[in-house]
């Protein structure tokens, strides 16, 4: 045994040394070659929290113990695969076992992983410390769009994939998909504005399955779940727009669920949040006014695609087994009280959910007038902003607004 | 219980299913039966094991055509070729076949054809149960595949299947359910049957400590699985009465947590991925010294460190679930219990390199495999350490980071381990050497498209790229690509291997007894092809044969 | 043991009943799986599974039986065997496991999360959410799944159950203490007097479902205490069910003069199983009923 140590630790090893610092040494070289070659393009982004830089760094650390253990492995392993070949007439040797490398080689890599853990725990206890946020924005995963509600602003609106964006990736490659660059399903219809140099809380939650909110250049990531409320936080430092994506996967529309966080500073937030308000008590006043059938189609085409298409399909055909067409569906056909009734409440425990809460009064009177009057049906009804609200309230004991979960 | 107690006289088996009238512990020399009936009904081990071993192989393809479906349209951004719902169900099947109806079977089939001859036993313990284990898998996997073909499609959430998006997938739900319970049955049958014959039917003279590692190993693996395959089985049961009969478990509404799943699932899942790995270790264990000439180094803490993985494994499964929300101190926990994973892992892998220093090394095929497993084993472990650590995990969570981490422990890994085993037993199974230049050219054609394959995926996971996603951004369009062209050549490539296969079967060099040069062990003592019972007499332990 | 290949371990050939089995679960999956999606003949393919199997089991047993009672078994298999039995009733315990990590998990941690108690997020999930929402167990959640319930007493049937299912464990150690020498009248005695006290137990818990149906409101549907309840006690008495089952057919064999003073296996594997059933009794009565 103690023959085997000295092999190792003496004449064997000392000639092969050329050998292992070769292998070591080419590998440690390949790694910044790598690194010229656009490397900030293919590694985690630094981003622009002071979060996001250590959790980067840490990153960074792990990432060249990592390199260099493999390094000594692999150095090794080369080495004695060249030197210790059968073909060069070496005769095998006989030791077996040594307790004492096996305790170095325990205790070694133990020592490793405290150093490693030391720092991580650190910034963990960071991320975790919620205290003294200054502004909370409560965001809620739908499939397939986030709901974001600023809590102390009394803003509130949904997010989804931009249409032009929803459209090109329906209809697949031959529409062009080079004319949205880096931003190809990366775009929203309506960004989420947040000012910099605040520390803001997110209240992540869910309305149907689980999602993830996720942003790598605020290092924020954290599962959307029905029913319960998870944390988070952010002090952004830099203006700019950042991009994210749900990292849950949420179903069908799971990769089209992206997510743009615009940092701006807090006098143009304060602008923009009252630009917010006025407009949505503008819309509020004339939602409520009578509209032709012409009308109510056209918006209805429109509120549509951002929200139905994405499993009722585009044409409204659905997709069998899975999503029901529209297209003769005998909702969208039969009794319009019902049909309003099934889009305000949704079905439990599918992915049909409640639209009460995320739709107004105008919007649900025009999608369903637009139902039951494309895709060849032919009710030739319609239903008027006023009627949706006086269902709603008739309807509201047994609606709940934001269904938790599935509870079948 | 020591080897000391293994029973004397228990030398030979008594004859066929009507032994009773006729026998009397002296032979007819049992051959197998012919036709359809024998593989159907047979309970020799060898027959079984080649059973698994097919079986293995058919839904290597089944799954791995399923992978090239996701990498086909990945090739480019865009849909091109399916739709999102059924990729989803791609990779959700993808997953399952692999893990259950390919990894787990091949290992099952190795131990039935190794483990008795290692042992110097007659046969598995419980033969007939035996059977019934092999014979579930296909009905298993008919049930599962056949939810493809039914309207609503197959699962589609991932082979993780958390609610509540699972409990919104079609009438497909329950033959899912099913489909897992089915096949839980069968690995809980076959890990018991595999705990007694290692415990009860070692030859005299095999103690515990002489063992072949690959023994060892597998034992450790069968408490795995009884262990965990259950609570799989608890979890899925919780699933489908949440759905069909009114139960909340999984939903907040009333009362119950969707994450509570996630925990019951990885407290199955995290032992699961070891499972997956730890008979590639006793491979690997059996195979090195072979070819080094050279004994294993280090075999006792060897099989302190397969323990210490196999215990460590059961505390760390929330390592899965750094973004659920869990309080800091289950964080912290998590992190630091998964970190020490590696140091029994480490421990392994030096004792190989150590096994291989100062050896008289060849490199015929199985131990191309076998260092090809070292090597990409342990990047795939070292990535696997830094997503241990939850800070940066919170950012590689759900990318492709992930992806290329559990592909690296799992296709150079796992899959690389049964390639390796394959070429090492096979002269020993069918009498013949297999086409050892052909053998080569599939490692090395193998080995580079894996890298190709699997390689980029590190890049794009950490720019950005989430996984199960059937599109995405343009950025990560030229890696996809790149990845897409290696799974194509990987793919193809296996048929080399079939065709390697098939070749060996029918004929070529025959094979000695002993095999390879350096050979340890008793499966080398007996004949090639090993006739069809082996060991009716209990071998004579010699130090030397056993490991 | 006077058998002619006593010293050999058996190794069987050709056994048919495995693909019967097989084919039987099949069935019985296939059936299970179109009944609940209400599809037809879903419910009489589920119990042509079920009759295959049980065709299986007495076929498989019975060529099992008949080879122990020619001799054809040595030592060495009966450890076999043993073992089997006894790794077996592992698995088990960890389906148990899953059931009470779900009820541990959600009495101490997502029910108090729910109710605004705790670290991390709780305190915040309740102020959003559930204003208002005060959580006790036993709960049915914030949405108040399934109605007003009342909670199942431990007082009463389930206490006259765990002294059922206590005596006859004992009676079951008498019945083995019995064959154990020799005596198979008293053991099948005993063991009549086990399987009739498991039966009365499965009986009672028929009752007490009835009552808590109709009593007290208490349903599976009535979120996760209901949840819980029911699936822990029901397995529960599912394996009851079986270990009585199992029971009466060692009893039955007793009665048709198998097992002697020292080859009993089947008895002891059935009594395992039976006091398996009640440990798993006393983790429900203590961590169901009593806290
Ligand atoms: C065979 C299967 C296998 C194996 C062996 C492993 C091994 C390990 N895995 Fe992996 N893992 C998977 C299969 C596997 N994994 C799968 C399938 C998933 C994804 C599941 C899903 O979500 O679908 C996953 C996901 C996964 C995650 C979750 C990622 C996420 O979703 O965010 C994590 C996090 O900690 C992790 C960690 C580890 C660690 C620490 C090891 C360790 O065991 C590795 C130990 C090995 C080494 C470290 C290398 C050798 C050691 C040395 C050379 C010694 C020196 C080292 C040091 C001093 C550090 N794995
Ligand atoms: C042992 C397990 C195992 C194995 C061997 C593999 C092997 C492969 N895996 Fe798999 N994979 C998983 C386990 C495994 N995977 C798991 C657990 C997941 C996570 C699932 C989830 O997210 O839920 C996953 C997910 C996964 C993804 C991510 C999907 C997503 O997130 O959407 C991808 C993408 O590239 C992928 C690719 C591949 C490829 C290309 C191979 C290749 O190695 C395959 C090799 C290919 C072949 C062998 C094909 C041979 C076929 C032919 C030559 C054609 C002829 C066909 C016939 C004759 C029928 N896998
Ligand atoms: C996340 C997927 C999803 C989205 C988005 C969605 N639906 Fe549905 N919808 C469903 C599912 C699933 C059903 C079937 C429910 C059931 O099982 O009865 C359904 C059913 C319907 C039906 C009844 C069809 C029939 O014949 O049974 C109507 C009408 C309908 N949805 C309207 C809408 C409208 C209007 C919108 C948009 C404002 C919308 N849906 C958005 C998934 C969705
Ligand atoms: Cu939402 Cu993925
Ligand atoms: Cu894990």
């Amino acid at each position: 045994m103690t023959m085997a140590v000295n092999a190792l630790r003496t004449g064997r090893l000392a000639r092969c040394l050329p050998g292992c610092l070769q292998a070591v040494l080419g590998t440690a070289l390949l790694m910044p070659a790598v690194a010229l070659a656009g490397w900030d393009e293919l590694n985690m982004t630094v981003g622009v929290t002071d979060l996001s830089a250590e959790v980067h760094s840490l990153h960074m650390r792990i990432f060249w113990i990592c390199c260099l253990i493999g390094a000594g492995v692999f150095g090794v392993m080369i080495a004695s695969m060249f030197l210790h070949r059968k073909s060069r007439g070496v005769k095998p040797a006989t030791f077996h076992e040594s307790t004492k490398v096996e305790i170095v080689w325990t205790v070694v890599p133990l020592l490793i992983l405290v150093a490693m853990a030391i720092p991580a725990a650190k910034v963990l206890i960071k991320m975790e410390d919620f205290s003294d946020s200054e502004m909370s924005i409560k965001v809620t995963g739908y499939q397939w769009r986030w709901h974001y509600d600023y809590l102390d602003e009394g803003i509130a609106f949904y997010s989804a994939l931009a249409p032009e964006q929803d459209l090109a990736r329906q209809r697949g490659a031959e529409y062009g998909l080079e004319q949205f660059g880096d931003a190809y399903l990366r775009d929203v219809d309506n960004e989420l504005v947040v000012p910099t140099g605040v520390k803001i809380r997110f209240l992540n939650t869910a309305a149907d399955v689980i999602h993830s909110w996720w942003v790598p250049d605020l290092a924020l990531k954290k599962d959307a779940i029905p029913g319960f409320i998870n944390e988070n936080w952010a002090t952004i430092n830099e203006p700019g727009v950042y991009r994210g994506k749900c990292a849950e996967l949420c179903g069908r529309d799971h990769g089209f669920m992206p997510i743009v966080v615009r940092a701006v500073t807090p006098e143009e937030f304060q602008v923009w949040a009252d630009e917010q308000r006025a407009s949505a008590m503008a819309a509020a006043e004339t939602q409520h006014h009578p509209r032709d059938l012409a009308t109510l189609m056209a918006s209805g085409e429109g509120v549509y695609s951002a929200n139905c298409a994405s499993c009722h399909q585009q044409e409204g055909q659905g997709i069998p087994g899975i999503f029901p067409a529209i297209a003769g569906s005998d909702v969208a056909t039969g009794n319009i009280e019902d049909h309003v009734a099934m889009v305000l409440h949704g079905v439990d425990g599918t992915a049909m959910t409640a639209w009460s809460g995320a739709l107004t009064d105008a919007e649900i009177a025009s999608v369903v007038t637009y139902q039951r009057n494309a895709f060849g049906n032919e009710a030739g009804d319609s239903v008027q902003p006023l009627d949706v609200r006086a269902m709603r309230s008739t309807a509201l004991n047994d609606a709940n607004e934001l269904d938790l979960g599935v509870s079948r | 219980m020591s080897a000391d107690n293994a029973h004397d006289g228990v030398t030979h088996h008594a004859p066929g299913d009507h032994a009773p009238e006729h026998g009397h512990g002296d032979h007819d020399e049992h051959g197998p039966a012919s036709g359809m009936m024998r593989w159907i009904t047979t309970t020799n081990h060898k027959d079984i094991g080649s059973l698994y071993l097919w079986f293995s192989l058919i839904m290597f393809f089944i799954g791995g055509a399923m992978a090239l479906v996701i990498r086909a349209e990945l090739f480019q951004p865009g849909i091109q070729i399916v739709d999102p719902m059924f990729f989803n169900s791609m990779t959700t099947m993808h997953a399952l076949v692999m893990i259950f109806g390919v990894v787990m079977p091949a290992f099952v089939g190795l131990a039935n054809w190794m483990i008795p001859m290692m042992i110097g036993a007659p046969d598995m313990a419980l033969p007939r149960l035996n059977n019934w284990s092999f014979w579930i898998m296909p009905f298993a996997f008919a049930i599962l595949l056949s939810t493809l073909f039914m309207d609503s499609g197959g699962p589609a959430g991932g082979w993780t299947l958390y609610p509540p998006l699972s409990l919104q997938m079609g009438d497909s739900f329950a033959f899912v359910i099913f489909a897992i319970h089915f096949m839980g049955i069968s690995s809980v049958m076959g890990s018991i049957n595999i705990v007694a014959t290692i415990f009860n039917m070692r030859a005299p003279g095999v103690t515990f400590m002489k063992m072949p590692m690959f023994v060892w190993t597998w034992l450790i693996t069968a408490y795995l699985l009884i262990a965990t395959i259950p609570v799989l089985a608890g979890a899925v049961t919780m699933l489908l009465t949440d759905r069909y009969f009114g139960t909340s478990f999984f939903s907040a509404a009333g009362g119950g947590d969707p994450v509570m799943f996630q925990h019951i699932f990885w407290f199955f899942g995290h032992p699961e991925v070891y499972i997956l790995i730890l008979p590639a270790f006793g491979i690997i264990s059996s195979i090195i010294p072979t070819f080094a000439r050279k004994p294993l180094f280090g075999y006792d803490s060897m099989v302190y460190a397969t323990a210490s993985i196999a215990f460590l494994s059961f505390i760390v499964w929330a390592h899965h679930m750094f973004t659920t929300g869990m309080p800091l101190a289950g964080s912290l926990f998590f992190m630091m219990s998964t970190m020490l994973i590696s140091v029994p892992t480490g421990v392994k892998v030096f004792n190989w390199v150590a096994t291989m220093w100062r050896g008289a090394m060849t490199f015929e095929t199985p131990m191309l495999f076998a260092i090809g497993f070292v090597i990409m084993f342990t990047i795939g472990g070292l990535s696997g350490l830094m997503l241990a650590i939850t800070p940066a995990d919170i950012q590689y969570h759900d990318t492709y980071f992930v992806v290329a981490h559990f592909h690296y422990v799992l296709v150079p890994g796992a899959i690389y381990s049964i390639m390796a085993a394959t070429y090492y037993w096979l002269p020993k199974w069918t009498g013949n050497m297999y086409d050892e230049t052909l053998g080569k050219w599939h490692f090395w054609i193998s080995t580079v498209f894996v890298n190709v394959l699997f390689f980029p995926m590190h890049f794009v996971g950490l720019a950005g790229m989430n996984r199960r996603i059937p599109d995405y951004s343009l950025q990560f369009a030229d890696w996809n690509m790149v990845a897409s062209i290696g799974a194509f050549g990987f793919g193809f490539s296996q048929l080399l291997f079939v065709w390697i296969v098939i070749k060996c079967v029918r004929g070529g060099k025959k094979a000695t007894a002993e095999v390879w040069e350096g050979a340890r062990g008793l499966e080398w003592t007996v004949p090639s092809p090993a006739p069809y019972h082996t060991f009716e007499t209990a071998p004579d332990i010699t130090k030397h044969m056993v490991r | 043991m006077s058998s002619p290949s006593a010293d050999a371990y058996y190794v069987p050939h050709a056994a048919r009943w495995p693909i019967v089995g097989s084919i039987g679960l099949f069935v019985f999956f296939w059936g299970f799986a179109n009944w609940l999606n209400d599809r037809p003949l879903g419910k009489e393919t589920f119990f042509l599974g079920v009759i295959v199997l049980v065709v299986m089991m007495f076929g498989w047993f019975g060529t099992v039986i008949r080879e122990s009672e020619s001799g054809t078994y040595n030592g060495q298999v009966d450890t076999s065997f043993r073992m089997c039995m006894m790794w077996f009733i592992f698995s088990e315990v960890m389906f148990f496991a899953a059931f009470f990590g779900a009820l541990f998990y959600a009495r101490v941690f997502s029910g108090p999360w729910l109710g605004g108690d705790g670290g991390g997020g709780a305190g915040v999930t309740n102020e959003v959410l559930y204003q208002g929402f005060n959580y006790v167990w036993p709960s049915n959640g914030p949405d108040r799944i399934g109605g007003e319930f009342m909670q199942m007493g431990w007082f009463g049937l389930p206490l006259i159950n765990t002294l059922l299912l206590l005596t006859s464990g004992l009676t079951c150690t008498f019945a083995h203490h019995a064959i154990r020498h020799g005596e198979r009248k008293k053991m099948v005695k005993w063991l009549a007097a086990t399987c009739a006290l498991g039966f009365i137990f499965v009986g009672l818990q028929a009752y007490e479902y009835y009552h808590a149906y109709h009593g007290l409101n208490l349903k599976m549907s009535s979120g996760i205490y209901g949840s819980t309840f029911f699936m822990l006690t029901g397995f529960h008495g599912f394996h009851v069910t079986m270990g009585a089952i199992m029971l009466l057919v060692v009893m039955f064999r007793g009665m048709k003069s198998h097992f002697t003073a020292n080859n009993h296996f089947a008895f002891e594997a059935a009594a395992w199983y039976w006091h398996f059933v009640d440990v798993v009794w006393l983790g429900l009565f203590v961590f169901v009923y009593l806290l």
